[in-house]
């Protein structure tokens, strides 16, 4: 029997965190009693399992004996006061409670089905999509409160109190704890996807501080994404989130130097590119081009496999990718799409056509509007403009590594 | 099963005129029947415009009056209903019935406390 250390009880807290919660708020009706439960049930395996070794279902023993913690401290609280309110609370009847208009009477079913349910209030509307992240981050990613602050760069104070007010709005607004009706959950869905691809972005691409990546941001999304794909396979949006995430992580290890500056797609060494991920990714890809019932995410996946599968930048089938970008903003209008699909027509039809596009669109208050034009621009010739719209890029972007790169690039441009 | 207030905000002005309000207030008594069908219906009402209302307050023990109200606002509350639901989503699903028939926003709020069902 190998030795049980504090960072293999902590690995088995990251993992297991947010499963264990999502059983225990069930149970308990309440995620604070079940945060705390849980808590509890870590500090025990702290103490215990260094000398028991590790139990053959650590996730089973965690939510076992949070499960006897939290009505233990139940019953003591209640013997103490509120015993009416409390004794509400254990009645089954309040939790996952049916709704006035005919919704669908509860279920207990299996724990999946409490990570689903933890996941739509985490992601309820009623919450600022900040909150959203955050609270998705606590309650399901397992992160400390101090790792999440660290990551949106607030101080810890600051995020704790929009965690404790979301959790009070939670249990004082009555939002349900169950999986949305038929009816709503397209939209419910969808907010669920934004978050996680929220995180995702965050850590690929951090809108501030002096690092591009925050891999463990971006390690933490995906982990969220398999989940979401474990939990509803049948949703093509859901597998096509997976891959374009896998797709883009891929190339983590490519997109920046080991001094951490930012390099472009086409200037990337593709030998560093995580052949694992790519074709984890690809399959899923080629998965849901068969289901055949394409949306936002599987095309914007759809177009990364096209880069992905390109040997070198030159190689890349620009046309598909235009394609793709077409079929993307078929639906509905969508600037920062467009403005992509304008990188993609520079390639296919030149810096000219592609500028024309770019200006047509209001993005004025984006970083890349300004840093796509001040590459056409450049390519172009027209260097006096070029250097005013790296400026005009410079100025927007709160990202040191982005900054550092937009800045070699104005500096490179024309005579010294 | 809890209690919410659902306040309807409408902008300062006139209201609109008698050929458009008319359905519009067809469509808010449509509502209300299901709602006391449903049995989540609890207690309705209609304000008077804000011009209409009067602060008191009490500074060094005196109560003082003074016209208009509280917060100026480019809207305000022209009436609420207090329902009783299940949670949340049930509150929101009549408050979402109430802005489509009253073609304005309605804000949800919980009240203090459980009630019996």
């Amino acid at each position: 029997m190998s030795a049980i250390s504090a960072s293999d009880v902590e690995r088995v807290f990251r993992q297991e965190y947010g499963r264990a919660v999502a059983v225990l708020v069930r149970v308990l009706g309440d995620i604070d009693s079940a945060e705390e439960a849980v808590q509890d049930a870590f500090t025990e395996a702290v103490r215990r399992w260094p000398s028991t070794g590790l139990p053959p279902s650590p996730a089973g023993w965690i939510i076992t004996t949070a499960r006897n913690r939290g009505i233990d401290r139940f019953r003591r609280e209640s013997t103490r006061q509120e015993r009416h309110a409390q004794a509400a609370l254990l009645d089954p009847g309040h939790l996952g409670h049916p709704g006035d208009l005919g919704d669908e009477p509860s279920q207990d079913g299996p724990v999946r089905d409490d990570r689903l349910r933890l996941i739509f209030t985490c992601c309820h509307p009623s919450l600022a999509p900040g909150t959203r992240v955050a609270l998705t981050l606590r309650l399901l990613g397992g992160l400390t409160t101090a790792e999440i602050a660290r990551a949106f760069l607030v101080p810890e104070a600051t995020m704790a109190q929009r965690l404790v007010r979301a959790k009070n709005k939670i249990r004082d607004a009555g939002i349900p704890y169950r999986v949305p009706a038929e009816a709503e959950l397209p939209d419910r869905f969808r907010a669920v996807l934004a978050v996680v691809y929220l995180v995702f972005n965050e850590g690929y691409a951090a809108s501030s501080g002096d690092r591009l990546v925050r891999e463990d941001l971006c390690a933490e999304a995906v982990r969220l994404g398999r989940l979401l794909a474990e939990l509803m396979p049948d949703e093509p949006e859901v597998m096509g989130l997976l891959a374009l995430m896998l797709l883009l992580e891929s190339r983590r290890a490519a997109r920046t130097t080991p001094g951490g500056d930012l390099v472009l797609l086409a200037d990337q060494d593709r030998g560093r590119w995580d052949r694992e991920l790519i074709a984890e990714g690809q399959a899923i890809v080629r998965q849901c081009l068969r289901r055949d019932r394409p949306g936002p995410y599987q095309i914007q996946a759809a177009i990364n496999a096209v880069h992905s599968d390109a040997p070198t930048a030159a190689d890349t089938d620009w046309r598909q990718i235009v394609a793709l970008y077409d079929q993307l903003l078929a639906p509905a209008p969508n600037p920062v799409a467009a403005l992509n699909r304008a990188v993609a027509v520079a390639e296919v039809d030149g810096p000219q056509a592609a500028l024309s596009l770019v200006d047509a669109l209001d993005l004025g208050g984006y970083h890349l509007f300004h840093a796509i034009r001040a590459d056409l621009l450049r390519r172009l010739g027209r260097d006096a403009e070029a250097a005013q719209a790296y400026e005009a890029a410079i100025a927007r972007t709160g990202n040191t590594a982005e900054r550092d790169f937009l800045r070699r690039n104005l500096s490179a441009l024309g005579p010294a | 099963m809890k209690q919410y207030l659902l306040s309807m905000y409408q902008p300062h002005g006139d209201p609109p005129p008698p050929e458009v309000l008319g359905p519009i207030m067809r469509d808010l008594e449509a509502v209300h029947q299901e709602m006391e069908a449903a049995g989540a219906w609890v207690f309705t009402s209609r304000l008077h415009p804000t011009s209409s209302a009067t602060v008191v307050r009490v500074e060094d023990g005196e109560a003082l009056i003074t016209d208009g109200p509280y917060i100026e606002g480019k809207e305000h509350i022209g009436g609420f209903v207090v329902i009783r639901a299940a949670d949340l989503d049930a509150a929101l699903e009549w408050g979402r019935r109430l802005a489509r028939a009253g073609t304005l926003p309605i804000e949800v709020r919980p009240f203090l406390g459980e009630y019996e069902a």
